[in-house]
């Protein structure tokens, strides 16, 4: 049993009991993060306050939201977009933070594919990274049914019906996913439960694990240069901070996260005020009609890329290639054969493999939202197959790269 | 230096994307049509002045107006009630009080002298399918044709409300109302109003059987729309946001524009009625709009100055680590 003894302080008893030194110097004054970092390494403490900002409007939305297939839609537009105070502010932030926060992942992770941090004992920074970027993925698509419009149900209809295509046919399936032969009432339940409890939880789980697996490889930096973080913490806390390659999380990079965070809160919010219909698709303020198929069906930006790496092929190898698309970006750590952990400007091929995988997903992502129409068809066709090519190329050069 | 670089190319690369999967792909969705400002070039322009006397006589008279139409402001009740009306033509036929604000004098003299060309409905009553538009052609009174239309058109302008009262909610109900319902309740300067449906505002009822007696003739004016005109017209609560101003203003002045051969007839508003009518839109699916800017503005007075203060933090932080 731990000896107490009686507390000199507010500080000091809970000290006592819960270790708020030892807590805040393992958390935030000794957590030792490099020095040679650029902005691109706060995008973590983006995601993190968009993640809260979603948390916290969500919350609000869901005080005034129905999950009802006659209601639903109404409770959004009328209640919560009109008659709750602020209820449309709230629903704005939550719907161009849910864009938004995909522009942040997806720069999170290529800042990550750049500086080769997936390596070297950060592989499970990676791997829990990845599974956040497929939890934030459903937690994306089960948010979209819950206004009901028109949008939110052929999104749903589409995706649910991908299990019953090609060879394996899988029509039971996707009754037991949508508890009825079409998106209804059973199915906007279980994907509202999704939305608020599930898949939330499982989300701040692996918020938790991404921050544990950081602890141990430490954070990288923007030259892959191998710090001795117990070297460099002593000359930091001898006072030499200047020549000290490390800083403290708190304040030292906190101080630069604020400011970057500063920084982009501007343009969220005039996102949200000003400019939020990228965001909030038009045809999805039309009520859901399952009579009426809108002309045009497209996901959400985010999803584009490996939509469109369905698209044009034949079913059964479309399915395919759109499973690995969804897959394969947790291997990256285990296909790169270099041992390099260094910027891809300095690999080589890398170089031109990192360029080539961003453009090649950035034509998918282009080619995925446009009707498949000439010459669109044919460009996302060989930008599809440019994807695979480019991950089968991936263990070839990477083995092959000289040490540097 | 080095991070304004990295910020360039993330700004370029996410700047490309957005223009592609936005401005890009939506130019390859939709077909974009310049409005031609409500002009109705294809329309004779009015070459007579009208007499308002001569025109209450015709409007009344031989005109033959008032035995489908109410003009309420004249003191002439609708000589049907609207679910009836609707049986008798599919829809049920407007009070004329205010046509002479909302709608476009050209488009009026043109719809007396030939409604099915200046509503464009010719491609669905014509000799070839044998069906005839409810409302017959203004053949002339015995005078000079375009006189006794410029007349009628003036007496209708008389009697409206003056363009500049002219509110948007009667805009709407005049151009659209018969045909569109809002199942939305509206603020409104303080004053809470009703639901809009096709035959009128949705009073508040006391009693459950007088409330479902109403439903009734909601529903039944409703089947003799459908049955009308193919499809019940959809409910416009929140076109404002699923459609956007464009679309619908140019929509509205050529509903062939965007979908050929609809039943949604020309509507023949002029610019001003049409700029009422897409507020009347907005007042109902959009109506914190002008709080959303105003509290848009402080928003982002607070984050600069937030940003301002973060920067400064910064600077004081990393003095002594540089």
């Amino acid at each position: 049993m731990a000896h107490f003894t009686k507390a000199t302080s507010m500080h000091d008893w809970l000290n006592q009991r819960l270790g708020i030194d030892t807590l805040n110097r393992v958390l935030a004054t000794e957590y030792w993060i490099p020095k040679n970092i650029n902005f691109l390494w706060a995008m973590g403490m983006i995601l993190a306050i968009t993640f809260g900002m979603l948390l916290i409007s969500g919350i609000f939305l869901l005080m005034y939201y129905q999950p009802n297939v006659n209601l639903a839609f109404d409770s959004v537009n009328y209640t919560i977009m009109q008659e709750v105070g602020y209820g449309w502010l709230w629903r704005h932030v939550h719907g161009v933070a849910a864009s938004v926060v995909f522009l942040i992942i997806y720069i999170h992770m290529f800042t990550g594919i750049y500086y080769g941090s997936y390596k070297k004992g950060r592989e499970m920074i990676w791997i829990s990274g990845m599974l956040l970027f497929v939890a934030f993925s459903a937690e994306a698509f089960s948010g979209y049914m819950l206004p009901w419009g028109q949008m939110s149900y052929w999104a749903g209809m589409v995706i649910t019906n991908l299990f019953s295509m090609g060879g394996l046919h899988m029509d039971g399936l996707v009754e037991w996913i949508r508890g009825d032969y079409v998106p209804a009432q059973a199915y906007l339940n279980r994907f509202f439960m999704l939305h608020v409890l599930l898949i939330p939880l499982a989300i701040i789980g692996l918020i938790g694990l991404h921050f544990g697996a950081l602890r141990i490889p430490h954070v990288n930096n923007q030259d892959g240069e191998e710090v001795d973080f117990d070297v460099e913490a002593k000359k930091y806390l001898a006072g030499d901070k200047a020549n000290s390659k490390v800083i403290r999380f708190m304040n030292d990079f906190l101080a630069k996260d604020m400011m970057v965070v500063g920084i982009f809160l501007i343009l969220f919010f005039y996102l949200v005020f000003y400019h939020y219909d990228f965001a909030m698709d038009p045809v999805n303020f039309d009520p859901a009609n399952g009579l009426k198929t809108p002309t045009h069906i497209y996901p959400e930006w985010y999803f584009l890329w490996s939509y469109e790496i369905l698209r044009p092929f034949s079913t059964n190898v479309g399915l395919i290639a759109f499973a690995f698309a969804q897959v394969i970006f947790f291997a990256l750590p285990f296909l790169d054969r270099s041992p390099n952990a260094v910027p891809a400007s300095r690999r080589g091929l890398f170089k031109i493999w990192f360029w080539a995988m961003l453009i090649d997903m950035i034509i998918l992502t282009a080619m995925g939202k446009v009707p498949p129409i000439e010459p669109f068809g044919t460009i996302g066709f060989y930008a599809a197959l440019t994807f695979f090519g480019l991950w089968i190329a991936l263990p070839f050069i990477t083995m092959f790269e000289k040490k540097v | 230096m080095k991070e304004l670089f990295i910020l360039a190319v993330v700004t370029v690369f996410t700047l490309v994307t957005y223009y592609l999967v936005e401005p890009f792909a939506h130019s390859h969705m939709h077909a974009h049509h310049e409005s031609e400002k409500f002009a109705y070039k294809d329309l004779p322009a009015l070459t007579k002045t009208g007499n308002v006397a001569r025109g209450k006589d015709l409007v009344m008279g031989a005109g033959a107006c008032a035995g489908c139409h109410g003009i309420k402001v004249a003191g002439m009740p609708a000589p049907m009630d609207a679910v009836t009306a609707a049986q008798a033509y599919g829809v049920n036929p407007p009070d004329l009080s205010n046509a002479g604000a909302v709608f476009d004098p050209k488009f009026l003299a043109a719809l007396i002298k030939n409604p099915t060309h200046a509503l464009m409905l010719e491609n669905k009553f014509n000799a070839k399918t044998g069906k005839t538009f409810p409302m017959p052609q203004f053949y002339g009174a015995g005078g000079d044709i375009d006189q006794e239309i410029a007349d009628m058109v003036a007496y209708l302008q008389s009697i409206a409300v003056p363009k500049d009262k002219l509110t948007a909610n009667v805009a709407f109900e005049t151009a659209c109302g018969r045909c569109h319902a809002i199942h939305y309740e509206y603020n409104l300067d303080g004053k809470l109003h009703a639901p809009w449906t096709q035959i009128g505002e949705k009073p508040k009822f006391k009693h459950k059987q007088d409330e479902l007696a109403f439903e009734t003739k909601v529903l039944d004016y409703q089947d003799s729309l459908t049955k009308y005109l193919g499809k019940l017209p959809p409910d416009l609560s929140m076109y404002i946001r699923s459609r956007g101003e464009h679309f619908l203003s140019t929509f509205v002045e050529d509903p062939d524009n965007y979908l050929k051969g609809t039943a949604m007839p020309r509507v023949g508003v002029d610019a001003v009625a049409a700029e009422k009518v897409i507020e009347h839109l907005a007042d109902v699916g959009d109506s914190k709009r002008h709080i959303r800017e105003e509290v848009g503005k402080n928003v982002m007075i607070y984050i600069i100055i937030f940003a301002i203060f973060a920067i400064l933090w910064k600077k004081e932080v990393w003095r002594d680590l540089h």
